[in-house]
């Protein structure tokens, strides 16, 4: 995203940024910035209706800048669209104040937004990151098992599921050994057909040259199975997008063939190595970290919103190793009072006990961990004693259990 | 409507009014002007009608053909209505008199089968459609249709009876767990080879294989693996089904994979099981390591599936020269575990053998050192496993655990184990989750014999028409469709966990399906044994503490699930927990 102009005050945040949105991702930004109540000012197409006068009507479509007041957004993943609706504020002779109309964002399409309430440091902070183009991670990922895989398309901000391919694979047995492996067979070649339909698409709508890496991951070991496929048919093929790309294969073990099984994968030091920098994979890290104190009960870890609002109310989330993680979908809130509540505990923790603050993306792995357990959560810097009331009579009763049949 | 109407468009051309409709308001208006006289189609559909009416009634009936044709002709051709019209105007001559409540549903699901016909009066609509499905596209489709039609014929029989008349020999399938390389393929293939249930020659053959590529000691478990991929890496990644007899029992071999990838594989076979036969690797290291790896997780996933009976087999005896102190020291640890596991000691048996050279597998063991056992063989140990009692008079529940093509015949076939009632040929089945239903063109059973019937705990083979492959899957469950499976798509349960369980993403097995779900909350931990709640509301649930949790299953589709149900829950590679189903919505 290109800030072409920025007049934002720092003492109330009042004032409007001017962005060009140029990358699909951008309109992932674009959506967590744009909040319900903003003032939103755009290029956008109305039929006009005029009437003639004696029951004649004519209506024509005309563009025009028109500047609504946001009452709701619409992210549709998929295409990668952004509809914004609002009520219009400022009259112009074609359209009146406070009729409807419903912005369609467009790359490389300039838009200007203001806040109402001002730029609060949450704010301010996205469209820094928004706004740095400076390191961009890209990378294509197959995580796959016997028969099925999941294709997706890992950005800095973004896991998206481009597409599923499942054909039934016959499984071993007297006589049907053909079956099984003409099975297998037709299961790689419509996985490497959709996979380099989606790759190829992507590289047209990028206009790079560039080929981006691609991951191949499963259990045991299908994906060298398919990658051993995928070189066959490179070279037997001649095809140069494929033969470009087999260099960049990376092979990884996950512990199935379903997206989230993605986290355990960037995790894991083929991929760390590779992205090494990629924002995706130091969240996963710190989800990580989290889960392993909440594993130890060492007491520093906490989860769900009350809980975190104590921990910070006494100071165990600061200086020396406190960080909050907390979900972008808490900004979203439609509620201007929660994501108010959000943004003070988030200020409190940067600037007043010094802690760490990581916004996850809600559409990455680790994002989603993190939304299972309430959307917010946080290392401490030391355990929290009244969080945890432990109770002994538990595990005595584990020792003699065996004369008596278990429950489940 | 799926455009298979062409066909009897095409002739119907003089209903010219009815052309904006379907064919099968056209039937409906060839049926009401009843004057004019009947078309080639009609006739086509009355003879059509005829057979299958004929089918439905079964032998018993004698009914003549004019009275079947005027039935038809009232009814508009719906055949369902018409064997009920029929079989209530003569029920006084068919044979057996007032049958008992379980008969009856039998038979009303083989008048189903022929009819796919709701019995009750349905609106002009509901008429429609299912004439839809049942006649109007067989009948627009082909003569050639016509025929495979017919040949799927009920014999409409009382599954229960006929199988408790029959004395089959006992039907029992044990899953064989372990850790990865303790020995579970190369033992199930020594107890087959012994029992000649494959030859000398093959045996011979995959040696001299297993030789060329280095692996001599592999033969045997080639039996049982038999992909490329298995073999060249010398581990099982699937479940491998073989059936063998005995003087009183037909077993079937569920030989699961050891390793720690391909635990939704063992899942799906323990699925299928009556009892389990975990194989440990009597020598130190390996024994060890299995202890931490999948002889734990093995067991504790077969245990909270619900199976009781283990037969331990310490294998590979033969290295540790028969030592009775290795076996009695395996014996202690392996007993320690259980006893943290909750099995009830007394339903598991220790066998030493060894699987390589055959040493109490079937036979007694020749070695010296080993004269301090007296115990049963491999083979006693399993002869002595009563089965789990069968739900024969539950309505029918089957987990596909294969779809392929049979034969040229057979474009679609699948194989799994019946979990509760029966089945027969001509039998209508329901599949979850694609909803569509098929029917039993041929059963065929484990040996390859072909069969009209078979009930709860066989695994056979089934060879289905009327339903396209891509809406049968591995995993699907094929139920009854008088009583078909709910789709659940959120669901309470008790959980044993396995791991520390938080709210989180986990996949959600039953048997081969798996679906990935969300623990949305933690309510309360448990008491093990009496089930009260001893803390609500936890954080946290530690290995070995049972919590009830409620799950949301993410998709659109949902699990087939019922009460009491029991599925597993992993994450990242790891069993998280095993649940039993409580309460959905």
């Amino acid at each position: 995203m290109k800030l072409l102009r920025q007049q934002i005050e720092a003492k109330t945040g009042a004032g409007t940024a001017t962005l060009l949105p140029e990358e699909p991702e951008d309109m992932w930004h674009a959506y967590n910035l744009i909040q319900p109540t903003d003032q939103i000012r755009a290029k956008a197409i109305r039929r006009i209706s005029k009437d003639m006068g004696g029951g004649a009507v004519t209506s024509q479509r005309i563009a025009l800048d028109l500047t609504i007041a946001v009452t709701s957004t619409d992210f549709d993943l998929a295409s990668n669209e952004l509809h914004v609706a609002g009520r219009v504020v400022s009259e112009n002779e074609h359209v009146k104040l406070g009729s409807h109309h419903t912005l369609d964002l467009e790359l490389n399409r300039k838009f200007t937004l203001e806040k109402v309430d001002g730029w609060d440091s949450v704010a301010v902070g996205m469209l820094a990151e928004a706004c740095n183009t400076g390191s961009r991670a890209e990378m294509w990922a197959v995580v796959m098992g016997e028969g099925i895989a999941n294709i997706c398309l890992i950005t800095e901000h973004q896991t998206i599921l481009r597409n599923r391919v499942e054909v039934s694979v016959p499984r071993k047995g007297k006589g049907h050994m053909e079956q099984h492996n003409k099975g297998l067979e037709k299961f790689h070649s419509t996985l490497l057909g959709t996979l380099q339909r989606d790759m190829e698409g992507a590289k047209r709508d990028a206009q790079t040259e560039k080929t981006v890496p691609l991951l191949l991951a499963s259990a045991g070991f299908y994906a060298q199975a398919f990658l051993q496929f995928v070189k066959e048919y490179a070279v037997r093929s001649g095809n140069k997008f494929l033969q470009a790309l087999v260099p960049s294969i990376v092979v990884a073990h996950s512990a199935g063939e379903h997206v989230h099984n993605l986290a355990e994968v960037l995790a894991s030091p083929a991929c760390t190595a590779k992205l090494a920098d990629a924002k995706f994979t130091r969240e996963t890290a710190l989800m990580d970290t989290f889960m392993k104190h909440m594993r130890l009960e060492d007491g520093r870890a906490a989860y769900g919103p009350r809980e975190i609002e104590r921990a910070v109310e006494s100071g165990a989330v600061g200086r020396g190793g406190g960080v909050l993680l907390i979900s972008n979908t808490l900004f979203r809130s439609h509620n201007l009072a929660e994501r108010k509540r959000w943004v003070a505990l988030v200020d409190r923790v940067k600037d007043v006990e010094g802690g760490e603050v990581r916004l996850l993306s809600s559409l990455h792995e680790s994002g989603k961990r993190l939304e299972a357990l309430g959307s917010i959560a946080a290392i401490l810097t030391y355990p929290l004693e009244e969080m945890e009331e432990e109770e002994d009579e538990d595990v005595a009763n584990g020792v003699h259990a065996n004369d008596e049949e278990m429950i489940i | 409507m799926p455009p298979k109407a062409g066909f009897s468009r095409a002739k119907n051309v003089g209903y010219d009014e009815d052309d904006i409709y379907d064919d099968y308001s056209e039937e409906e208006y060839a049926g009401d002007g009843e004057g004019e006289g009947t078309s080639e189609e009609d006739k086509e559909q009355m003879a059509a009608g005829v057979i299958k009416v004929r089918e439905a009634l079964g032998s018993e009936y004698k009914v003549k053909e004019a009275e079947i044709q005027d039935a038809l002709w009232n009814y508009y051709y719906d055949v369902g209505k018409s064997v009920t019209f029929l079989k209530n105007k003569y029920a006084p001559k068919a044979p057996t008199p007032a049958k008992p409540k379980a008969v009856s549903r039998f038979d009303q699901a083989a008048g189903a089968a022929d009819a796919k016909t709701p019995t009750s009066t349905g609106t002009p609509k509901a008429k429609a459609k299912t004439r839809g499905s049942a006649d109007g596209e067989k009948l627009a489709d082909s003569v050639e249709k016509l025929v495979v039609e017919t040949k799927v014929k009920s014999k409409s029989l009382n599954v229960v009876d006929e199988y408790r008349n029959c004395a089959l020999k006992r039907v029992s399938n044990f899953v064989v767990i372990g850790h990865v390389d303790h020995g579970k393929s190369t033992l199930m293939g020594r107890l087959l080879y012994d029992l000649k249930v494959v030859d000398e020659r093959s045996v011979d053959k995959l040696r001299q294989e297993a030789e060329t590529i280095g692996k001599s000691s592999f033969a045997l478990a080639w039996l049982m693996d038999q992909t490329p991929e298995e073999r060249s890496r010398g581990v099982t990644v699937d479940i491998a089904t073989v059936p063998f007899e005995t003087e009183q029992t037909s077993f079937t071999i569920l030989d699961a994979p050891g390793h720690r990838d391909f635990i939704p594989n063992m899942i799906a076979g323990v699925s299928q099981a009556d009892f389990a036969v975990l194989v440990v690797d009597a020598q130190e290291n390996s024994f060890q390591s299995g202890l931490k790896g999948q002889t734990k997780e093995h067991a504790l996933i077969v245990r909270s599936m619900g199976i009781q009976r283990l037969i331990v087999a310490v294998n590979k005896m033969d290295t540790v020269s028969w030592s009775k102190e290795r076996f009695d020291k395996v014996r202690q640890a392996t007993t320690a575990f259980f006893e943290t596991a909750s099995f009830s000691l007394k339903n598991i048996t220790f066998i030493p053998c060894a699987g390589l050279t055959g040493d109490n597998v079937t036979k007694r063991v020749a070695d010296d050192n080993a004269d301090w056992y007296s115990g049963p063989t491999f083979l006693e140990a399993l002869e002595a496993s009563e089965p789990k009692a069968r739900a024969l008079e539950r309505p029918l529940r089957l987990t596909i655990n294969d779809v392929f093509r049979g034969s040229g015949q057979n474009p679609l076939s699948i194989s799994g184990q019946i979990e509760a009632g029966t089945l027969q040929v001509g039998d209508v089945v329901l599949a979850l989750p694609s909803r569509e239903t098929a029917t039993i063109k041929a059963i065929e059973l484990p040996d390859g014999s072909p069969a009209d019937w078979a009930v709860a705990g066989q695994i056979p083979t089934l060879h289905l028409v009327d339903i396209d492959a891509v809406h049968l899957r591995l995993g699907d469950l094929l139920c009854a469709p008088t009583a078909p499976v709910r789709l659940v798509k959120s669901f309470t349960c008790k959980m044993l966990a396995f791991e520390h369980v938080m709210p989180q993403f986990v996949d959600v097995f039953r048997g081969k399906q798996q679906v990935t779900g969300l623990i949305t909350a933690l309510a309360s931990i448990l008491n093990k044994n009496t089930g009260e709640v001893t803390r609500r509301k936890p954080r946290i649930v530690k290995p070995g503490e049972v919590a009830r949790v409620r799950i949301e299953l993410e998709g659109s589709a949902g699990l087939p699930l019922e009460v009491g149900a029991r599925i597993v829950l992993r994450d990242g590679g790891r069993t998280v927990g095993a649940g039993l189903l409580e309460s959905y919505t």
